[in-house]
């Protein structure tokens, strides 16, 4: 358990009996969990006509230091083989708070022990102890198999996912075609359905594009999310100002973008590692700080409006269509629904998805596929084989910021309008956090954390600050159980004399 | 004097104190680099919370009447200190301890996350509007007037002496610590060659916790003389300082302390100048040009040793 981990054992310079040193860690963690909270959450500070005030909250701060030592307490003893402790524990501790909150008695004798404000903050506040004890659960159900001879479900359970995941792949291509076929509710429900996956196949796309980056050819790209704007403000802008269609500005904004890819890889490709991440972390908030200042051109921090939709060959899809234009419901002898465009925009983005991802796929086993690979191993011997290490970081480079103006000019078709708000450092840290935690190189990986990162805070739009919190804590702590990702997988696609490895998705 | 070299003038003092802060935040995250090779993306916002730590100590204090600036400020740096402080080990010890020995992308990613978990912390904790500084103490602080011509004078108010005077100090308390006491010497191991360190007795864990503990404190100093010096801060500070205080970190030649000061005095003065003389909305990317143009030529930093490859 993470709890345990994060406050575990410490060597402690005296002989301590086990019991006494789960205190002793269990004391600390709580007492450090209340002197973190004591200012912070502590003390709240208030605007009063322009002189700052302030208001005590040190209910919340001290339930949260017992919370926290309890819980170190029942993680503690479950780590030494008493997984009933954590049941119980766990198990009485979130019924009780089940039936404080389902009582909604305010002034109730046991409402104390929940006093925080948010009705979020409460119900998650249910959710560890829920946790604990489902984890208690599932350790007693592992250590009674065991002593029944029996292979435990967790490891079987790795053996089934060992086996079927070739087919994951072509089950979620499937899924994603079927999608709007699929009974999705009402008419406005299933576009927000169909939306999200929208969305959440544009960061995938990102996140493939990244990957060529940063997982094949190994460059730490901190500002990838640049180059997603380039062919955003592109495809705005050509599509705005010269009343292009989107199908001639879709290519024009890949090109735009591996252009300003190569610029400006050109210079840096020299740095390693970290080096590289800081200077490419840099040119994303040069690119940002231009599109918020360079008003004439880019709208400035107001964006760029009524950027037109994608048409379907030519057939307008909106519901108003100017006169003697055919539109897309009409050519097809179809009954208007606003769903079609929506609809259109998914296949749309599906398709340059997959072809994203055939691209990787094949050129991974192309010579330059392999000298990525090979240049992310070891640049040194890369060198004495006679590569040239400049050319091929910039083709990677180029590449993937195709893929994102690609990406980027989907965006804006999809939003209608764009600001600079969305390409913040924070768009870049997701994608990448969906390239590691979907395991560097691993295809199937990135669209499960693509689904996982995207696709689950975006169902909870409503619940904005606190949905960023638990993405940062999401990131954190898929880290420490999974430090390789999702699925782990960063062997070189071929090695010599066969080893372990060969071909990888 | 004609008004230009008043003007200059003013702007190498504003520069000066823009820099010595971005100088105390690199120094964070160049001992951190310099030992475990991470970028802790999550030190910008462990200077936020000591802001917003010694925004409150200051906010607490006057409520208890004790507005006497320099006794404030002693109570303000044991308590805002301590607990950044703390901040800074319970930082390394969750998300980054757990991940030691794993691959390089996994502890960058747990530190974006971090950093994004505890500026969504202060922001759901404290709110989003910025927060003025009480005007308890600012009656007590004055200006310097230092000479004047055609009409503008060139000053040097107490907030900036303090800055420079205490970056000063910290600067060679620092480098002194690190030159002769037993746990610098424990670090300089640690970032030479952290496995035989470990071999010849050195606690790993210890002295590394002890960099991310000493990290904080200086931040959240910053964090303290910037509250002084604006009078104004949010929860989003940490974010833009802390690219920046790493530019100046990478600047400097990361892993040195005096290239971290160095960086930062360079980033501080450019961004000064640059908003000064040129354009005030493109100083972030002069600030970030010569952090390119600086790595173009010398890739390692001003100050940075060559790296030497090993095959």
């Amino acid at each position: 358990m993470a709890v345990s981990q994060l406050f575990g054992s410490r060597a402690g310079a005296r002989a301590l009996t086990p019991s006494q040193e789960m205190l002793r860690t269990a004391a600390g963690a709580g007492v450090l969990t209340i002197l973190l909270a004591s200012l912070i959450i502590g003390v709240e500070t208030v605007s009063s006509t322009g002189q700052l005030d302030f208001v005590t909250r040190y209910k919340e701060v001290f339930i949260a230091g017992i919370g926290v030592f309890c819980a170190s307490l029942v993680v503690s003893h479950m780590r030494a083989g008493k997984p009933v402790v954590g049941v119980i524990g766990g198990g009485g501790l979130a019924l009780l708070l089940f039936v404080i909150l389902m009582a909604q008695d305010e002034s109730g004798r046991l409402a104390w022990l929940l006093p925080f404000k948010s009705p979020i903050v409460n119900w998650s506040v249910l959710l560890i102890p829920a946790a604990i004890c489902a984890r208690g659960v599932s350790l007693m159900v592992s250590a009674g198999m065991a002593a029944a001879g029996r292979t435990a479900p967790s490891v079987r359970a790795g053996a089934v996912v060992e086996r079927i995941l070739p087919w994951v792949g072509i089950v979620l291509i499937v899924l994603a075609l079927a999608l709007p076929w699929l009974p999705l509710g009402e008419r406005t429900q299933a576009k927000k359905i169909i939306d999200i996956c929208t969305i959440v196949l544009t960061y995938i796309m990102l996140g493939w594009g990244l990957n060529v980056v940063v997982g094949l050819a190994g460059l730490l790209d901190l500002g990838y999310v640049a180059f997603y704007a380039v062919g955003a403000y592109t495809y705005a802008m050509l599509s705005v100002y010269y009343d292009w269609s989107f199908w001639v500005c879709l290519p024009l904004a890949g090109l735009f973008a591996a252009l300003f890819g190569v610029a400006l890889g050109f210079p840096v490709l020299r740095l390693r590692g970290d080096y590289l991440a800081i200077v490419t972390l840099g040119f994303g908030e040069m690119v940002r700080i231009i599109l918020v200042n360079w008003k004439p051109v880019t709208g400035g921090p107001a964006g760029i409006n009524k950027i037109p939709r994608a048409s379907f060959f030519g057939l307008p899809m909106e519901r108003n269509i100017p006169e003697g234009v055919v539109g897309f419901s009409e050519y097809f002898g179809l009954v208007f629904n606003p769903n079609h465009r929506v609809i259109f925009l998914y296949y749309l983005v599906l398709l340059a998805a997959l072809t994203v991802n055939f691209f990787t796929l094949r050129v991974r086993k192309l010579p330059l596929g392999r000298a990525w690979e090979a240049l992310r191993e070891d640049e040194t011997a890369c060198r004495a084989l006679g590569i040239n290490p400049t050319n091929t970081k910039l083709t990677a480079f180029a590449v993937g910021a195709m893929f994102a103006g690609f990406a980027g000019s989907f965006f804006a078709a999809r939003n209608g309008f764009i600001d600079p708000q969305s390409f913040v450092f924070l768009e870049s840290a997701v994608i990448l956090a969906i390239v590691v935690l979907g395991g560097l190189g691993s295809q199937v990986g990135i669209v499960l954390a693509a689904l996982v990162l995207i696709g689950v805070p975006e169902l909870f739009r409503e619940l904005s600050n606190y949905r960023m919190l638990a993405f940062g804590i999401g990131m954190v702590l898929i880290m420490i159980w999974r430090p390789g990702g999702l699925m782990a997988h960063r062997d070189p696609t071929i090695r010599l004399h066969g080893a372990a490895g060969g071909e990888t998705r | 004097m004609s008004s230009d070299v008043v003007t200059f003038t003013q702007q190498l003092i504003n520069g000066l104190t823009l820099g010595s802060v971005y100088g105390l935040i690199a120094i964070g995250y160049t001992m951190v680099y310099g030992i475990i090779g991470m970028i802790n993306f999550a030190h910008g916002d462990i200077y936020m919370i000591g802001a917003f730590h010694s925004l409150i100590a200051i906010l607490v204090l006057g409520f208890f009447g004790i507005t006497w600036v320099p006794l404030a400020l002693v109570f303000v740096l044991v308590f805002a200190v301590g607990l950044t402080a703390l901040y800074g080990w319970a930082v390394e010890r969750i998300a980054y301890r757990p991940l030691r020995g794993s691959s390089r992308l996994a502890p960058l990613i747990s530190a974006i996350g971090m950093s994004i978990l505890l500026q969504n912390f202060v922001l759901l904790a404290q709110g989003a509007r910025g927060k003025p500084l009480p005007h308890v103490t600012e009656d007590q602080f004055g200006k310097v007037p230092l000479f004047s011509g055609d009409g503008i004078t060139a000053q040097i108010t107490h907030e900036q002496i303090m800055i420079i005077l205490v970056t000063i100090a910290l600067m060679i308390g620092f480098t002194l610590a690190i030159k002769r006491t037993s746990l610098g010497r424990q670090q300089r191991a640690c970032e030479q060659d952290m496995k035989m360190a470990a071999l010849v007795g050195v606690n790993i864990d210890r002295t590394i916790a002890l960099t991310f503990i000493m990290g904080a404190a200086l931040a959240c100093i910053a964090g303290l003389m910037v509250t002084l010096y604006y009078g104004f801060i949010d929860f989003y500070i940490g974010f833009v300082a802390g690219i920046k205080a790493f530019s100046a970190a990478v600047v400097g030649g990361i892993g040195s302390l005096p290239g971290a000061m160095l960086g930062g005095l360079l980033i501080g003065f450019i961004e000064v100048f640059f908003s000064g003389y040129v354009s005030v909305d493109y100083k972030d990317v002069a600030a970030f040009g010569v952090l390119v143009l600086v790595l173009i030529f010398r890739p390692t930093g001003l100050l940075g040793r060559p790296e030497i490859e090993k095959v």
